[in-house]
């Protein structure tokens, strides 16, 4: 028995007999996630992190005080009984676990690796705010994970309700889609799921890379919709191949959810962004996920440049990954360029560190004021600028400031562009009726229910930058005014 | 969904023209859109071709496509009665497609396929359609049969003479315009570099010139931005702004330069094609 075990017996034990107190909670180490080696990691798209053992979980879970008021939950888009499926894992029930979990939770292997629990039901954490340290929270997000991977699949097919003669399109198969149809499916609709590409799966499949993100999850998923019934269309675009209108007036669909997703990605606007190596990030990253191009020449046919200095703009999530996937394609350095301080990232913290082990470098304070070419229209440089911190703005994020004359050239022959994404404006085009606001996002009620009747919309569409739980969390009620309304 | 290739056709060398069989497309379709296809399902390359025609009863699409990379070159091997991965579409904006008197069409090369919905339909609308259909040389002339039925007036040109009048497209485009009545309204669709110089001869005459500009893609739904380019000092998208832009206020150089940001990639994909289609025995 190694030394874990050894504690996790002492601590159950103790557990048993009605002794284990507070104070022993707090002194169980937290669990540190097993993670492939961060040099051998940069030449492979495998996931970096590992996850937990089971004496890791219980151990974890044994951390988690039990708050009567649980406030995590409040912390949680979807309402997940929290405290409840911790309790069984540190018992070591963890089919009940997972049970818990998928009450409200539709992705939970997916939602374990990817939502940001740091700000969401960990910032909430009371064992965290005990030691002054949103860090020594319990790791709510990969004890979701650890059950969620243990699940085979070996479970039933949800129960469905009886035909209700009724009809559900969902456009877009991103994960408010796949809430969207599997809720409204259980309720006994005919359910029909489309997607733009060739495989569905939305920014699971396209933009979140393998090593954070498995494909194979995603998959997993899209099958469990497809073993209840759903019918899933790929290569359609609505608004294009059908309208909305056409949808409901002539094939017959009584309710349509619009989960189209991210759209037209931003540029700086400034001199130099149409040369060639200059990417949005979107298409970054869609080269290198769905097409593959990681795997050029050997079955895959897509090509991405093979930069030998990158530079990432942006200090999100996306920003990370592209610089991460920068870093696997083989660039020698790669810049990620960021006119806040690191304090102001919006990216995961997780993401940063991993990222940073990696080998990227980060030039925060600095930000692009063009791109350089040569006679062939090929980067081969970038000008920038040197920021301090001002006042607070807006945001409340202290403002940066320019340093004049502080411009200097960075060496670099590919540049990607990470600063986010304006609305989608193929909707907009072909739905008369519909109505947007004035950065063309659809309008909804609280409860996701646009300006026509029958059609619902929710995710980036409707926020316009939001993760993969908030646009399950809109499905969720989406589909659940859908399956009212259709009553 | 199959996407079958229900019938195929070589019209030269490294041109062929194939029927698919995509019925929600055909009966979408409108003059100026295009489609994204790949030959297989998982990670075959997606490119974006101008559907040519459509027939909505038999449900096909009709797509005239160069042999060019890897790509184009792994379609035209797909035999009649085999089939594309898939085909994802209409995309892109349809023409604007009015009455408006007088329009000349200019298609070189492939951009002809492109070039003959647009045609069709202008003729459909009451307008007179003079066509300059232009090719290397006599073996790369496409579809004469068809511009021929459907215009007023058409003049064939080839680089080499060995077809038509020897000549680029711009020589008998710049007659066009100098005549007494000059024409309302150009179309021009072909290699960048031709409807670079189209523009500029219309651009004398002040003839409004619409071009198709037929970029890199991946998903040709707004989402990649790589198709990107600019026109009128602002960056437009080809997929979703487009593709069909006013000639006068497109950079082409830039545009040219982006067309070739994978060059090297490409000619290695098709090296290795080619070298794999000898070891199986193709030809």
């Amino acid at each position: 028995m190694d030394a874990q075990e050894t504690l996790l017996k002492e601590l159950l034990d103790k557990q048993a007999k009605g002794e284990l107190k507070a104070k022993d909670r707090y002194a169980i180490p937290p669990q540190q996630m097993p993670e492939q080696d961060s040099v051998a990691r940069r030449r492979t798209m495998t996931e970096v992190a590992l996850g937990y053992t089971a004496t890791q979980a219980r151990l974890e879970a044994l951390r988690c005080l039990g708050c009567a008021n649980a406030p995590c939950v409040e912390g949680c888009p979807v309402r997940i009984r929290i405290k409840d499926f911790i309790t069984e894992i540190a018992a070591g029930r963890f089919d009940k676990a997972l049970a818990i979990i998928k009450e409200n939770s539709l992705l939970p292997a997916v939602c374990g690796r990817v939502c940001p629990q740091e700000v969401q039901c960990q910032e909430r954490c009371t064992v965290g705010k005990k030691f002054k340290d949103p860090t020594m929270s319990v790791s709510i997000g990969r004890l979701e994970r650890y059950v969620a991977d243990l699940d085979k699949g070996n479970a039933e097919t949800p129960h469905i309700a009886p035909p209700t003669g009724k009809k559900v399109a969902v456009i877009g198969s991103g994960p408010g889609g796949i809430v969207v149809a599997a809720d409204t499916r259980r309720a006994g609709h005919e359910v029909t799921l489309f997607e733009a590409f060739h495989k569905p799966g939305g920014v699971m499949v396209y933009g979140i890379p393998e090593f954070r993100l498995p494909k194979t999850i995603v998959q997993k998923e899209i099958d469990v919709l497809k073993q209840m019934g759903v019918n899933i269309v790929c290569n359609f675009i609505v608004g294009r191949t059908r309208t909305i209108e056409q949808l409901m007036k002539e094939d017959g669909f009584d309710a349509v959810y619009v989960g189209v997703g991210a759209g037209l990605p931003k540029f700086m606007n400034i001199p130099g962004e149409h040369l060639v190596g200059v990417y949005s990030a979107n298409e970054y990253l869609t080269r290198a996920n769905l097409m593959k191009a990681y795997a050029f020449g050997k079955g895959a046919d897509t090509p991405i440049a093979v930069g030998k200095n990158v530079a990432v703009l942006g200090g999100g999530n996306v920003a990370m990954d592209a610089a991460r996937m920068a870093v696997r394609l083989g660039a020698e350095k790669v810049y990620l360029v960021y006119r806040r301080s690191e304090a102001e990232m919006p990216a995961r913290i997780e993401e940063v560190h991993h990222a940073k082990e990696e080998g990227v470098i980060f030039c925060t304070l600095q930000n692009p004021k063009r791109i350089l070419g040569n006679d062939a229209g090929c980067v081969v440089g970038m000008e920038c600028l040197r920021y301090e911190l001002g006042e607070p703005d807006e945001s409340g994020r202290r403002r940066p400031v320019e340093i004049k004359g502080s411009e200097f050239v960075m060496d670099v022959d590919t540049v990607i562009v990470a600063i986010g994404n304006g609305a989608n404006p193929l909707i907009q085009q072909t739905t008369p009726g519909l109505e947007f606001n004035k950065w063309g996002n659809i309008v909804v009620d609280d409860n996701c229910r646009t300006s026509m009747k029958g059609v619902y919309a929710g995710g980036d569409i409707v926020l316009g930058a939001a993760t993969v739980i908030l646009a399950m969390g809109q499905g969720r009620i989406a589909a659940e005014s859908i399956n009212q309304d259709l009553k | 969904m199959t996407y079958k290739i229900v019938s195929k056709k070589q019209l030269s060398e490294n041109v062929f023209q194939i029927d698919v069989e995509a019925p929600l497309v055909a009966q979408a379709r409108k003059a100026g859109q295009f489609v994204i296809v790949s030959p297989d399902t998982d990670a075959g390359e997606r490119i974006p071709l101008t559907i040519a025609g459509a027939d909505r009863k038999a449900g096909t699409i009709r797509l005239i496509f160069q042999r060019v990379g890897k790509a184009t070159a792994q379609i035209a091997d797909i035999p009649e009665g085999g089939a594309l991965g898939y085909v994802a579409g209409p995309l892109g904006r349809p023409t604007h497609i009015e009455k408006v008197g007088t329009v000349v069409c200019v298609g070189g090369g492939i951009g002809a396929a492109p070039l003959l919905p647009i045609a069709t339909a202008m003729k459909e609308a009451g307008n007179t359609v003079i066509s300059i259909i232009g090719a290397r040389n006599k073996e790369l002339m496409i579809l004469e049969q068809e511009f021929a039925a459907l215009s007023d007036e058409l003049i064939l040109v080839t680089d080499d003479g060995s077809y038509g009048r020897k000549a680029l497209v711009t020589e008998p485009l710049k007659e066009v315009c100098s005549r007494p009545v000059k024409p309302n309204l150009a179309i021009a669709i072909g290699p960048t570099i031709m409807m670079k110089f189209c523009c500029e001869v219309t651009k004398q005459f002040h003839i409004p010139t619409q071009v198709s500009l037929n970029t890199i893609m991946i998903d040709g739904t707004g989402m990649c931005g790589g198709c990107r380019v600019e026109v009128g000092g602002k960056t437009k998208f080809v997929c979703v702004d487009g593709p069909e832009f006013d000639g006068h206020q497109v950079n082409f150089d830039q545009m040219m330069r982006r067309m070739t940001a994978f060059k090297d990639l490409e000619k290695k994909a098709m090296e290795q094609y080619q070298q794999h289609r000898c070891k199986i025995g193709l030809k």
